[in-house]
């Protein structure tokens, strides 16, 4: 028997969630909803008497305080068609969805003498008044309250309770007929099983087997093709490319053409070798990068990108890709203590008639990611504390979110050598049919009809498996129970397992493998990406000791089978080999891919019409999307769990202002009992922290790609620095994420950028310790053109900070304090927001500046000592942002002189104000410090231009002592602030 | 004071993840804590008796499906009802923080008995209708019994974090009789003591109410998290010269209790 219970808000109460979801529905424009009433729908299965539901009913699933709640056995008389004048729709998780509520349901149940319940799901019910028609009830239905990936739903009728149905084990396996199979034939078997495999890489398999004297097998053939995707194998940065240079009237450029051989070698890998910090422990090795913080303690740090996903699912998607990464920072053993996010969506109010057929709207994109991110963040506990949103046309049907993790180990504790005798351990949540082709499908284009045939490459996460899965490896770390780790992402155990044994091969027991429900065949299990998932290597002597560390976290762990040390990897099922393959082919067999790339200099187009502005043009810009306060985001994740961030995401008199980078005093990560700092010679206080910063423009990169890298890099580190980091100790990450890498111009402008990331780590002595590229990022529309997203850059910075009580936040302090300019401002508005806002194109965007690296140094020996009392970079909207944001923060008025900022020519004041040249900041100092600092500063270009005021104005006067800009804190509080009302 | 340290149970639920720092609260507060996941209890590996104060820190346990903090008061009802319920009797301190306090109150351990089924207050969704981290303002009630804000006077500023905050008794009687008895031992407040709106009241709790303790006072839950300001560094002010309102006393507090039983 089937019970469906219902619980509703009681109606004196607030139903905080109905009034959230009538403003989105709104936003989406659905209007004329008067009321939304949010119910909770349970189905319960089972042999159950009505006084055993009546009390689930009652004590486990309402709150008796607010809410009620009713219950009824199906089926239900009448079909639940709502009254004149109210709308229903009802919303359910599809069948073999991952349901945590059902999965905890049933286990407290059980824990309450329900002992009949077998089974049970979820759903929503939405009840409102107002009649806005059958189109809006289904946009509303599709749009906002459903998914259709992941979910059905029912309007003015009732939901099906989603059960599924059972499913009888299925133990079949194919085999794909290759001997003798023409190329075409070869094309079409990679087509229909949506391996995006290419006919080389096809025929490479085909003479593999041909030597094995077989065919291959389903599991096989899904396999190779999930450990050669573009995403497991960045077969783009390792390939041979044919560069060349155009200009702008098409001609080649002399001495531009070249081989790259392999973009990972020549530029990213190469700068980490040339620059040699002897602090950096793994770099593009391990599933992240490691570097040393002190004595004691490494640092890991990573970011990947969850783009595909996120454009389908926007909840799961951002939700796993957050999973994904901190996995990665397990995966090294080390515990996640910071998590980073930057996301580009298209603009928030883009017209819903101009949406390309098959895509969620941008506004609904965002707050489903924004919402994941929350989610997984903030239940694994751990602080998201930096990042960015930027919005562009370009990311409408192909968002970006990069997601980022820090993670703390004990020094050297990370071991990845396993032996052979040991055994493969899955540990954490089961398998289903979930995420299957997940690599293959993010290394595609996506059409309209992406989402109707990808639904199964949407993974779902459940962050509490993967805090318990953290906390039994953490324990089993510390007690060396295990010889390797890694984690289950892409690709599935298929990809976790077949790299740990990439020289040792295993033998593998898939029906060993815990499912979610049965009828899955061999090869989904090994390809599944069900999430929550870590591979351990233990030996046999560790592993009852490994059980009852799971056993006693909640958490499951499986013996899988063995590393062998034949250097095969063979997979069974239920005795019969499903898969024998040489693993020395599976990682090396894949044939290396010549491309051909081109770079074309945009037509020189000097936008330098002398433009005026107005105070107007700053309020305009701090107002766009890009720029305005994100507290409405990010008060949403918690940023304070973990104890340790001493710069917070927003700082100043009102915590309203935006912060350079997070930073974070570690005492916290140590043992109990531990809490001292070291001292230094002259006995003051000395703690060490970490600094976490970012820096991305997509806008400078259609205009010169190269300076795009240049101003990304330069972003981070001028971010990391402005807070109190060592500019000698940072280490960086790369995030490409570009269009299609097989057309020339996609690729010319990637290999560009590459050579800019790698000169101005380079100039900056910062590694690059981990990176990870994000292709294909294409949407061909239904009239055939594609829509490639701005190739994107997104450098992460993580630097240590010698001394967090030394550390600098970028609201004014004190009224009469001096305001220095630091850095050389050039006629450098190509892709500022400025031009972006007046709709100017061409001029030059932000290029490489040579004082860059020392300005940066002698600006932390200033921060040392404490000369500096507010520090603030000069990024988005030049100077002008800057000193706005500064005065908001501190609540305090500023008067800068334009005309005495450090520049090279002589310059526009609307250049003064709105270039965004590289290498910049303001610097509060006091009176008393002014001397000290300017000897800090000698030779290098940095002026006395203006000083705190105590009134509340702000402004800019011009070369000519004129007045350029005078605005009041209420005006940019309003500017900046004002949508958050 | 004795050498002397006061066993801390820091109470682990699956999906508990605020524990490591209400560990070092307590541990600078002068406790000896130790953090033990539910199940060492439920299997009689761990014996709560041993232990002068519990602790149920911060999280999402069991991922707060069914609401927060429901499914832990189901396994503490469920298993652990005989020994929290003699552990409160013996007037031992028992401190929940944020998820913990959740839990103590769909337990029925907070405001009054355990008695699951006919419960006194909720804590509900937050008036926003979304999770919110942000710092606020605690201004202890003179004359409360409870142990853990005794003798103090000045505000505690600390964040919060959370979605489903909001302190909301049965009916106007219950809510009467906890101001009576000085039940609500902190309420938000504005800067400076001004009143506490929105924000300063960040989820439309009932009075301002931030945390409450049983009658006799040794058992007090509330949704701010002292555990995050303990240091004058995690102070949002610090670079501004501003240190001072730590959560450190409630622990001090607490410890102080314990070591005297």
């Amino acid at each position: 028997m089937i019970y469906r219970v219902a619980v509703n808000t009681r109606a004196e109460m607030t139903d905080a969630r109905g009034a959230a979801l009538g403003r989105q529905a709104e936003a989406l424009g659905v209007h004329g909803l008067e009321r939304i009433a949010v119910a909770d729908l349970y189905f319960l299965d089972g042999v159950l008497d009505e006084a055993a539901v009546e009390a689930l009913a009652r004590d486990l699933l309402c709150d008796p305080v607010v809410e009620e709640t009713t219950w009824a056995a199906l089926p239900l008389k009448g079909c639940g068609a709502a009254a004149p004048g109210e709308l229903v729709i009802e919303v359910a998780l599809l069948p073999g969805v991952t349901d945590s509520v059902a999965e905890n349901l049933l286990a407290a149940a059980h824990l309450m003498g329900a002992a009949g319940l077998e089974r049970a799901a979820t759903g929503h019910r939405y009840a409102m008044r107002g009649e806005i028609g059958d189109a809006a009830a289904k946009r509303l239905a599709a749009g906002l309250l459903a998914n259709p990936v992941i979910q059905s739903y029912a309007i003015n009728c009732l939901i099906e309770p989603p059960f599924l149905a059972p499913q009888p084990v299925d133990a079949t396996v194919e085999v794909i007929k290759l001997t003798g199979v023409g190329d075409a034939a070869l094309e079409a078997i990679s087509k229909d099983r949506r391996l995006s495999l290419d006919l080389a890489e096809m025929q490479a398999i085909q003479r593999y087997y041909h030597v094995e004297g077989r065919e291959p097998t389903d599991v096989e053939l899904e396999m190779l093709a999930q450990t050669w995707s573009e995403h497991c194998v960045h077969k783009t940065f390792k390939a041979l490319i044919d560069y060349r240079e155009l200009d702008a009237q098409g001609a080649i450029i002399p001495g531009s053409v070249r081989v790259v051989d392999s973009l990972l070698n020549t530029y990213i890998r190469a700068a980490t070798d040339a620059i040699a910090k002897p602090w950096v422990y793994s770099a593009f090795v391990d599933n992240a990068g490691i570097i040393a913080f002190d004595d004691y303690f490494d640092l890991a740090f990573k970011a990947e990108t969850h783009n595909h996903p996120s454009a389908l699912e926007p909840f799961g998607g951002a939700n796993t890709g957050v999973g994904g990464v901190i996995r990665d920072v397990i995966g090294v053993s080390a515990r996640p203590i910071a998590n980073t996010d930057v996301l580009c969506f298209g603009p928030p109010d883009f017209p819903l008639s101009e949406l390309p057929a098959g895509v969620l709207h941008p506004q609904r994109i965002a707050d489903g990611v924004i919402a994941g991110v929350e989610d997984y963040g903030n239940k694994m506990g751990i602080p998201t504390v930096n990042g960015a949103i930027l919005y562009d046309n370009g990311y409408t049907a192909n968002p970006l979110v990069f997601c980022g993790c820090l993670g703390i180990l004990p020094h050297g504790s990370h071991r990845n050598e396993p032996q052979p005798g040991d055994l493969v351990v899955v540990v954490g949540g089961r398998t289903g049919r979930d995420g299957i082709r997940g690599a293959t499908f993010s290394s595609m284009e996506m059409d309209h009809e992406t989402s109707e045939i990808a639904g199964s490459a949407v993974q779902i996460g459940h962050p509490i498996h993967e805090k318990q899965a953290l906390e039994a490896v953490m324990l089993a770390r510390d007690a060396g129970l295990y010889t390797a780790i890694t984690d289950c992402g892409a690709g599935g155990l298929s990809s976790a397992i077949g790299e740990m044994g990439a020289e040792l091969g295993a033998e593998i027991h898939l029906d060993r493998v815990p499912l979610k429900y049965s009828g899955l065949r061999p090869w989904e299990i090994w390809l599944s990406e069900a999430q929550e998932r870590m591979v351990l290597a233990i030996p046999p002597a560790h592993w009852p000791a490994f059980e009852q560390i799971c056993a006693g976290l909640d958490i499951e762990a499986t013996a899988l089978g063995t590393f062998t040390g034949d250097g095969r990897l063979v997979l069974r099922y239920e005795g019969c080999v499903v898969g024998d393959l040489s693993a020395a082919f599976l990682h090396g067999g894949i044939p290396r891919r010549h491309l051909r790339a081109e770079w074309q200099r945009p037509a020189e187009t000097d936008a330098g019409v002398a433009i005026s502005v107005t105070a107007g043009d700053l309020m305009a810009l701090l107002a766009q999307p890009d720029t305005r306060s994100k507290e409405d985001v990010v008060r949403l994740y918690d940023h304070e769990v973990q104890g340790g961030a001493v710069v917070k995401p927003f700082v100043g008199a009102q915590a309203a202002g935006p912060g350079d980078a997070a930073v974070l005093d570690l005492r916290f990560q140590r043992e109990l009992g531990t809490l001292t700092s070291a001292k230094d010679a002259d006995g003051a206080e000395k703690v060490p922290g970490v600094a976490l910063s970012c820096g991305v423009n997509p806008h400078y990169g259609d205009l010169d790609p190269y300076r795009m890298a240049w101003a990304a890099v330069d972003e981070a580190m001028r971010n990391c620095v402005a807070v109190g980091a060592d500019p000698d100790h940072v280490a960086l990450l790369d995030n490409f994420c570009w269009g299609n890498p097989a057309l020339p111009d996609r690729l010319g402008s990637l290999v560009k950028c590459a050579q800019g990331c790698y000169d101005a780590a380079v100039a900056y002595g910062a590694p690059f310790i981990s990176g990870k590229d994000s292709l294909n990022n294409e949407y061909l529309g239904q009239d055939g053109t594609k829509h490639a997203i701005p190739g994107t850059l997104l450098i992460s910075a993580l630097g240590i900070v010698p001394d967090v009580g030394a550390t600098v936040t970028m609201d004014l302090k004190a009224a009469g304090d001096r305001l220095y300019v630091l850095g050389e401002t050039r006629d450098e508005m190509g892709g500022s927001a400025l031009y972006r806002a007046r709709g100017l194109a061409g001029g030059q965007p932000p290029g490489p500046s040579a004082d860059g690296p020392e300005l940066l140094r002698r600006l932390h020996q200033a921060i040392r000592p404490g000369l500096v009392r507010a520090c603030h970079d000069l990024s988005e909207g030049g100077l002008a942002v800057a000193a706005a944001e500064m005065a908001l923060a501190g609540g305090l008025g500023l008067e800068l002189r334009l005309g005495e900022m450090p520049q090279g020519e002589s310059l526009t004041d609307t250049a003064l104000a709105f270039s965004e040249s590289l290498s910049r900041f303001i610097v509060e100092v006091t009176e008393a410090n002014a001397e000290r600092f300017e000897a800090q500063m000698a030779g290098l270009p940095c002026t006395y231009a203006g000083h705190v005021s105590a009134d509340d104005r702000v402004t800019l006067l011009g070369s000519d002592g004129s007045l350029v800009i005078e605005t009041t804190l209420a005006g940019i509080e309003h500017a900046w602030r004002g949508h958050l009302a | 004071m004795s050498n002397h340290k006061p066993p801390v149970l820091i109470l682990h639920a699956t999906g508990t993840n605020r524990d490591r720092e209400a560990a070092w609260a307590c541990e600078l507060a002068g406790g000896a804590p130790e953090i033990v996941h539910v199940n060492r209890l439920i299997s009689g590996e761990t014996s709560l008796e041993d232990y002068r104060m519990l602790v149920l820190p911060g999280g999402f346990s069991y991922g707060d499906d069914l609401g927060a903090g429901k499914l832990w008061a189901v396994a503490l009802a469920g298993r652990l009802a005989d020994a929290l319920t003699d552990f409160v009797a013996r007037g031992r301190p028992v401190l929940g923080i944020c998820n913990g306090f959740q839990a103590l109150v769909k337990a029925g351990l907070l405001p009054g008995a355990m008695d699951g089924t006919n419960r006194a207050a909720t804590l509900t969704r937050n008036d926003s209708g979304r999770f919110e981290c942000r710092w606020v303002y605690l201004q202890p009630q003179a004359d409360s019994p409870c142990v853990f804000t005794r003798e103090l006077t000045e505000p505690i500023f600390c964040p919060v974090a959370h979605g489903e905050g909001k302190f909301v008794t049965r009916d106007a009687a219950t809510f009467a009789a906890l101001t009576a008895n000085r039940q609500a031992a902190l309420c938000y407040t504005g800067p400076g003591g001004t009143a506490a709106g929105y924000p300063w009241n960040p989820n439309g709790s009932q009075g301002d109410i931030a945390g409450v303790c049983n009658a006799r006072g040794n058992v007090f839950g509330l949704m701010p998290h002292p555990e995050n300001h303990l240091i004058a560094e995690q102070h949002p002010h610090y670079h501004r010269g501003v240190t001072g309102m730590s959560g450190l006393p409630l622990f001090r507090n607490g410890i102080l209790y314990a070591a005297g039983l």
